[in-house]
């Protein structure tokens, strides 16, 4: 189990390389069949994530090239939520450039218009401010530094 | 992918079961097309970005209550084939939704009527009996929060803006108000679907959504329109012109090119 528990380690999010699915949150559980087979269960994080069958298909290579036959199953609930990301996931998306999710729980807090403080990936500077709520991709939204005036994504609260 | 075997439920019909699902995707679809069509055509390109990435929330909405109702449905049915192969009098989503995109002002009232309604929806049904409508209600929620403050914010700031852009909101809104009624209009399968504890009871989230579009209109500065005149059909197959053109777009690779894959 700690073999597969490695090998998923290696695959990561085609949009974020350097973050892997493990320490994401996307891999909820993964198990031996019976008949030999690994399945694998992944949560969306976004629910149009277009990263998703990709995943899979990641997923399944990676596994068969350590001869493994495995099946990739999507589920719904719990559903995803930026807390699952790990701290070593978080140290990661912020040496890439993407300022990692805050707070927990978001979805009040965007209800209530809340300015959140995030932190320039670039200089460190906490005098930011958000461009736009919807970034690059589903996950992101778009902020700039007025100290370094370095454009860079932050990873939303969900 | 396989999906995992999703929950069914035996409670009810499944014929009923999969068209109230088909329902609640239907608008989600059809303002999901609407949004896409501003691809490379937003008025600014953080704004672009912005109403496409709502697309793609809406978009992703739309599968996982599609693969549910085909799941329902005969082995022959897919997502696909519900999303692609239906006629315009077979979809059920309300009129508001395929209203076209007339200028920005349009876009942001039409996000903004459907937002506030989207969200109450999503909360009354993540307490639905009905365990797979919960999960991706309570997904689609976190989505849609997001994106009623997009559309909200966006109406203070052109309502309460310039002399210009009061007018041109005050004018998008006066037009499309006549539409938002049929959100919260009961259509005979919502009430049956309300009765076994699956669906939302529609007249009781209309207060609520009068309430909230109302005030933020008013923090807006805009008048909320006297005309009581309101029109509906679209929860019954019957729709406003726009449908047809619009699903002549979003149909017609697969009309021409039946079974094709991507």
């Amino acid at each position: 189990m700690k073999n597969i528990a490695n090998i998923l380690r290696s695959v990561s999010d085609p949009e974020i390389p350097v973050l892997s699915i493990m320490d994401m949150g996307v891999v909820r559980d993964y198990s031996i069949q019976a008949s030999g087979e690994v399945l694998v269960k992944i949560t969306p994080t976004y629910s149009g994530c277009p990263a998703m069958d990709m995943i899979a298909v990641e997923i399944r290579a990676a596994l068969e090239d350590a001869g493994y036959q495995s099946k990739v199953e999507l589920v719904l609930a719990p559903a995803w939520t930026s807390d699952w990301i790990t701290e070593e996931g978080r140290a990661a998306l912020e040496k890439y450039g993407i300022a990692p999710p805050l707070e927990a729980s978001a979805d009040k807090r965007a209800l209530l218009d809340d300015e959140r403080i995030v932190k320039c990936t670039n200089c460190g500077s906490t005098n930011t401010k958000m461009v736009s709520q919807f970034g690059s991709t589903a996950c992101k939204a778009l902020f700039k530094c007025i100290d370094c005036l370095e454009p860079f994504d932050y990873f939303k609260c969900i | 992918m396989n999906n995992e075997q999703l929950i069914i439920n035996n409670a009810v019909d499944k014929a009923v079961l999969a068209d109230y699902i088909t329902m609640l995707s239907d608008n989600s679809m059809i303002l999901g097309h609407r949004l896409s069509e501003l691809c490379g055509h937003g008025p600014s390109l953080e704004t672009d970005i912005a109403l496409t990435n709502i697309s793609l929330d809406l978009f992703g909405q739309v599968r996982m209550y599609l693969q549910y109702a085909a799941q329902l449905k005969d082995e022959e049915t897919t997502e696909d084939t519900l999303a692609f192969l239906r006629y315009p009098n077979q979809y059920r989503n309300v009129l508001l939704v395929e209203q076209p995109n007339t200028d920005f002002a349009y876009i942001i009232a039409r996000q903004f009527f459907f937002d506030a309604y989207h969200a109450l929806l999503l909360e009354e049904l993540k307490q639905s009996t009905d365990e797979t409508i919960r999960a991706i209600a309570t997904k689609s929620l976190k989505e849609v929060s997001y994106h009623q403050r997009f559309s909200s914010e966006w109406l203070k700031r052109l309502g309460d803006g310039t002399d210009i852009s009061h007018e041109k909101m005050q004018a998008a809104v006066d037009h499309l108000y006549p539409y938002i009624s049929e959100l919260c209009e009961a259509s005979p399968l919502e009430l049956e679907m309300q009765a076994t504890g699956i669906g939302a009871n529609l007249a009781q989230l209309k207060a609520a959504y009068f309430e909230r579009v109302n005030s933020v209109l008013e923090e807006a500065t805009l008048t909320i329109p006297e005309n009581k005149w309101t029109q509906s059909g679209g929860k019954k197959g019957i729709h406003t012109e726009h449908l047809g053109y619009i699903l002549a777009d979003f149909q017609y690779m697969q009309r021409v090119y039946p079974g094709m894959e991507w």
